[in-house]
């Protein structure tokens, strides 16, 4: 710690910042514009000056800019001082020369850092009195809204953009007072994270384009702590909601998770809330169609199903929170009770819970992921599947170039000089697909089959073992060269990092990570493996322990049940039509939860509206095991209910045990805990119920929200009383408690004067620092550090190595290719997202294409071949699809879409045929 | 559809089919002397310009896939210099110098010669496609203030005057 001397005021702080992030973890009031927690320091804006003193004699001083002024002991600074106070509000006024001032219509206004800046350096009134420059603005696609007029050239967005995100297709044109953010063209922005932009820019020019359609301000949002659903690694939200529908998304920090960034599937897939088709009603089946019933009518009509059934089971979901799936389970009882994924993930899943928990290589956060300095991707295209996975290893191959800077003893957050001194040097990382990825460019990259993807993987790990007694010789073979600069590249990183995931469904695959992370786990305990899950509690279903969608079918087949109850779940997602209809079609009575229709609930006999993330409370478990928790943003209109409620009221509707007790989400957590104590720590991942704060509840509303008492008259002129909310501790309303909750509470960034996202700081530790009182979540994985050296089973390679025979000639290997925008059921049904959701196609490499003689946009057959692997073999599908080229798709390979909306692939790998639609 | 839901785009292609041979050749001579193809960047445009005396969206998008970068990254580059032509110019480009030393000296008188005469404001050119008129910085010739050039030549110690003689000598 050092000593610095702000003001005449001695303060302790941590040495390794600027004076600007000193002063802002203080909680000191100091202005920035071209400074970012976590973009580092450029010095461009000159907003940050202050006065530095040489010692207590100086009286004269000097300007400095604080952003760029390192922490030293003993230094002494002042904000206070006129001199310095005058040149701010001098820079503030330059910089907003040309600004608009249009804040009534700007949908920065009430949540931007300009306004609270200028509000903090008092420039109140303006004196330019000429001409503005003008621009035109830009179509920059479904996501992010352009208004250049009121950009004030604080280079924040480009640096975000192109530096730490990696897309080249933003950038800063012309000079002087002309210069223009944007592209060179209209055109959607390439990068899939660039919804952040609305966060970075500290005003009006980039904004939410989906809530400008049904805009409100910040003050008036109804919000609160929320956990993305769009993929597993479980990003932290804040969800705003006005009149029943969502409004928008923005990122809340947690610096173990997702830190300031989300990505824009996270960002903008929301709006599935909202759509008209949602299911508000429970629904009968009669005569062919679904009728509506009343909440009453349907809880009667369960309990009659209940009580009538001859053996029921309950299918849990990936997707719901693990307090759904565990009320099901109770409500079944846990002998029925189903994991609602096919075998082949359950299997998948299960496989790699069982490489996290054993160890040694431990699965590190997102934000450990940001400093591994080395890693290898096996089979997954992250941007494409765990997006913001992949800008977090970005940020990794970073770290090397780094670490040459601080050799040259300049910090991390001195941005400007670190690149300088990196230049366009990156540190180690070698992905390994079938198809190229987004982050090929800063990689070294292999190409091939799932198979030949393991078997990378496998000799990757030999070399490391290897590499241990002997150096690795240079090969001249292409690939044992590559697999020897992998070996030795992740054998020498400080914290190497291996990732997988299950999208190619391939069990070698999690094997040969598991085995390169156990060879480099013997040498070096930092050593990680991070596991990329499709799901928002993937891995907390898993947890439970249940038996996949086949042992249902089987139950129902069997004749053992004949009553289903389907939580949160489109079960031909997940199966061959004709397992799903075994399950569906075969059972008597198909009850299903859901917030939309999908094929499964056209099949059911009664459907409940269950209430999306905005609507309910619960947890989920994210890929590194972290169970975090969600709540509720709004009290969706009658009789839409969380899914855990329903069951517990159907438990209670037919008096069924403990389950029909259960009044609140803690009762659900405590008995979750006590049925199933490997979820112990997840009553840790939020304060209960019953938590205050200066014995008030935490105001989900800004104290400006408006309109409260007007916003139902057009129905009742009485004002209604707020709901309560028995479930946590926070209150729909404005009132409560005044200061800062701990992390999992915080339902909004907030803090007088600070109204924008930039309010962040005031929540740290420390900037960019772990909140308050820490990071919110609980670990339920943790392996035991080596101390016993542990042999890994060692199953996946001979299996590999013994493949099944050669396939027939014609026949090739189809592999699913995923899109951030339309693999994830959800965020597709979101407007803005399914603008950018592909055709379905099937893609080949030009050269294959060539030798079938197709060219690109042909319309091709494609045919799933009967001589499919064993285990693997589905009803035999055809389509017509149009031919893509591919070019980094491997050879040999086809290439099909996974998940899209109106497209069901088959089960993939498969072997198809391929020819010429006649 | 958006270019990042595609699958295996091609990379940029690198044949720039609207590049003329010279400029190519040219280009290339350039590029043998950096190690970075981007280092040539500024070069790269000048040569382009001066073969068709300005830089269209067309042929930047031609130069960035010849230099291998993005149009985005080209055209930042073109458009933070002011003397490289975003839109077409006539066939004398006149810039006046307006920093101080010129501007304490008579700039303003001018410029309103200048375009009373030529008939066109700054950023202009005249509809016979003959001149430009562009506002320039210090020329560096302070001591001779105000200034302007033309084309490549330097004009000194002006008066509203000389500005016709000097015009006449450029057709
Ligand atoms: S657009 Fe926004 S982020 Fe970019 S320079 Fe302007 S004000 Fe800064
Ligand atoms: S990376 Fe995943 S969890 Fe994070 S915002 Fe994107 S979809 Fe959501
Ligand atoms: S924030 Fe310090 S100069 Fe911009
Ligand atoms: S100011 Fe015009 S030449 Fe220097």
């Amino acid at each position: 710690m050092a000593t610095i001397v702000v003001d005449n005021q001695p303060y302790q702080v941590h040495p390794d910042q600027s004076l600007l992030a000193a002063c802002l973890g203080l909680g000191l009031d100091l202005p920035y514009f071209c400074w970012h927690p976590a973009l580092g320091s450029v010095g461009a804006c000159r907003q940050c000056a202050v006065k530095q003193f040489r010692d207590e004699k100086d009286t004269r001083g000097r300007l400095v800019m604080a952003c760029m002024t390192p922490v030293a002991e003993g230094i002494r600074i002042s904000i206070d001082h006129p001199e310095a106070v005058e040149f701010r509000a001098g820079i503030i006024e330059g910089l907003m020369q040309s600004h608009p001032h249009d804040c009534p219509v700007c949908d920065e206004g009430g949540e931007c850092h300009l306004q609270d800046m200028t509000v903090m350096t008092g420039h109140a009134y303006r004196r330019y009195e000429f001409a503005k420059r003008t621009f035109r603005n830009q179509d920059l696609g479904p996501f992010v809204a352009h208004e250049m007029n009121r950009c004030i050239q604080c280079y924040r967005c480009v640096r975000y953009y192109r530096e730490y995100a990696g897309e080249y297709d933003l950038n800063a044109f012309s000079l002087r007072n002309q210069v223009y953010f944007g592209r060179s063209e209209d055109g959607v922005l390439e990068s899939e994270f660039a919804g952040n932009l609305v966060e970075i820019c500290p005003t009006g020019v980039f904004t939410d384009k989906t809530l400008k359609r049904h805009y409100t301000r910040k003050w008036d949002l109804q919000m609160a702590p929320s956990v993305c659903v769009h993929c597993g690694l479980g990003c932290n939200i804040t969800v705003g909601e006005r009149y029943g529908t969502i409004r928008r998304i923005v990122n809340r920090y947690n610096g173990d998770v997702n830190g300031y960034f989300l990505c824009d599937r996270g960002r903008f897939g929301y709006e599935f809330v909202n759509r008209p088709e949602r299911i508000r009603r429970p629904l009968l089946a009669r005569d062919g169609a679904l009728v509506p019933l009343t909440a009453e009518e349907a809880l009667k009509r369960l309990g009659m199903l209940l009580a009538s059934a001859s053996g029921m089971i309950g299918i849990g979901s990936p997707r719901a929170s693990l307090e759904a799936n565990f009320a099901l389970r109770k409500l079944v009882g846990a002998g029925h009770f189903f994991a609602g994924v096919g075998e082949r993930e359950h299997r998948l899943v299960g496989l790699g819970l069982e490489i996290l928990r054993k160890g040694p290589a431990r699965t590190p956060s997102l934000a450990e992921i940001e400093k591994c300095d080395a890693a290898l991707v096996l089979g997954e295209d992250l941007t494409n599947v765990a997006p913001r996975m992949a800008l977090a290893l970005r940020q990794g191959t970073r770290q090397q170039p780094m670490e040459l800077a601080r050799q040259k003893g300049i910090a991390d957050w001195q941005d400007d000089h670190v690149r300088e001194v990196a230049q366009d040097e990156r540190g180690p990382l070698v992905i390994a697909t079938p198809n190229q990825t987004r982050l090929d460019s800063i990689a070294t990259t292999f190409r091939g089959s799932p198979d030949d993807l393991a078997l990378f993987g496998f000799a990757v790990a030999r070399a490391i073992e290897r590499s241990s007694q002997a150096p690795l010789e240079d090969s001249a073979r292409h690939e044992q060269a590559l697999i020897n600069e992998t070996a030795r590249a992740l054998a020498s990183a400080k914290r190497p990092l291996v990732v997988a995931g299950i999208s190619l469904a391939s069990e070698s695959m999690l094997q040969a990570a598991a085995k390169v992370a156990w060879a480099l786990a013997k040498s070096n305990p930092q050593s990680a493996i991070s596991l990329a899950t499709p799901e928002a509690n993937t891995l907390g279903l898993a947890m439970m322990e249940a038996p996949a969608l086949e042992s249902a079918a089987q139950t129902i087949r069997e004749g053992s049940a004949d009553t289903v109850i389907v939580l949160e779940n489109n079960l031909y997602r997940r199966a061959d039509s004709r397992l799903a209809d075994d399950v569906l079609k075969r059972a008597k009575h198909v009850v299903v939860l859901d917030f939309l229709p999908s094929e499964t609930t056209a099949v059911a006999e009664l459907v409940l509206p269950a209430g999306t993330f905005g609507e309910s409370d619960g947890t989920f478990v994210n890929n590194e095991g972290r169970a975090q928790r969600f709540l509720q943003a709004f009290v969706p209109e009658e009789p839409v209910l969380e899914s855990w409620r329903w069951l517990a009221r159907a438990m209670a509707a037919s008096d069924r045990g403990e389950g029909a007790a259960w009044k609140n989400l803690d009762d659900v957590l405590g008995a979750m805990v006590s049925a199933l104590p490997v979820f112990g720590p997840v009553r840790d991942a939020a304060p209960d119920s019953g938590y205050r704060m200066a014995g008030a509840k935490i105001p989900r509303e800004p104290h400006r929200y408006s309109g409260r008492t007007a916003m139902l008259a057009n129905i009742n002129v009485n004002e209604p009383k707020p709901p309560d909310d028995p479930d946590s501790p926070l209150a729909f309303s404005m009132e409560g408690a005044p200061k800062e909750p701990p992390g999992a509470l915080i339902p909004f960034f907030w803090s007088p004067g600070w109204n924008s996202i930039q309010a962040t700081n005031k929540f740290q530790s420390e900037i960019a620092g772990p909140l308050k009182g820490g990071n919110p979540g609980a670990r339920l994985i943790e392996p035991p550090s080596l101390t016993v050296p542990r042999q890994p089973a060692d199953t996946g390679e001979t299996t590999l190595l013994l493949r099944g025979p050669e396939p027939p000639a014609g026949v090739c290997l189809a592999v699913p290719l995923y899109h951030i925008f339309g693999s994830e059921e959800l965020s597709s049904w979101a407007p803005a997202v399914r603008e950018l959701v592909p055709k379905p196609y099937v893609a080949l490499n030009p050269e294959d294409a060539q030798a079938l003689g197709l060219a690109e946009g042909q319309i091709v057959r494609v045919a799933v071949a009967t001589s499919s692997p064993p285990g693997q073999s589905k009803d035999g599908k055809e389509f017509s699809l149009a031919l893509k080229l591919a070019s980094g798709l491997a050879s040999g390979l086809v290439g099909l879409p996974a998940g899209l909306p109106d497209f069901r692939e088959p089960t993939m790998p498969a072997w198809v045929t391929i020819s010429k639609a006649s | 559809m958006c270019s990042r839901t595609l699958i295996g785009e091609e990379t940029p292609s690198q044949d720039a089919k609207m590049l003329s041979p010279e400029e190519r050749q040219e280009i290339e001579a350039e590029l043998a002397r950096y190690p970075a193809k981007q280092a040539v960047t500024i070069d790269a445009l000048l040569i382009v310009q001066k073969h068709r005396g300005w830089v269209s969206d067309e042929t930047l998008k031609d130069l960035a896939a010849f230099l291998g970068m993005t149009v985005e990254d080209l055209d930042g580059v073109a458009t933070f210099y002011n003397l490289i032509f975003r839109k077409p110019v006539g066939r004398h480009v006149v810039t006046v110098c307006d920093s101080v030393s010129c501007w304490i000296m008579g700039y303003e008188k001018i410029r309103r010669r200048l375009t009373k005469d030529l008939g066109i404001e700054l950023g202009q050119t005249t509809s016979d496609g003959r001149f430009t008129l562009l506002p320039i910085v210090c020329l560096g010739t302070c001591d001779h203030a105000p200034a302007m050039m033309v084309g490549r030549d330097l004009y000194r110690d002006l008066t509203p005057e000389k500005l016709q003689g000097i015009l006449e000598k450029y057709r």
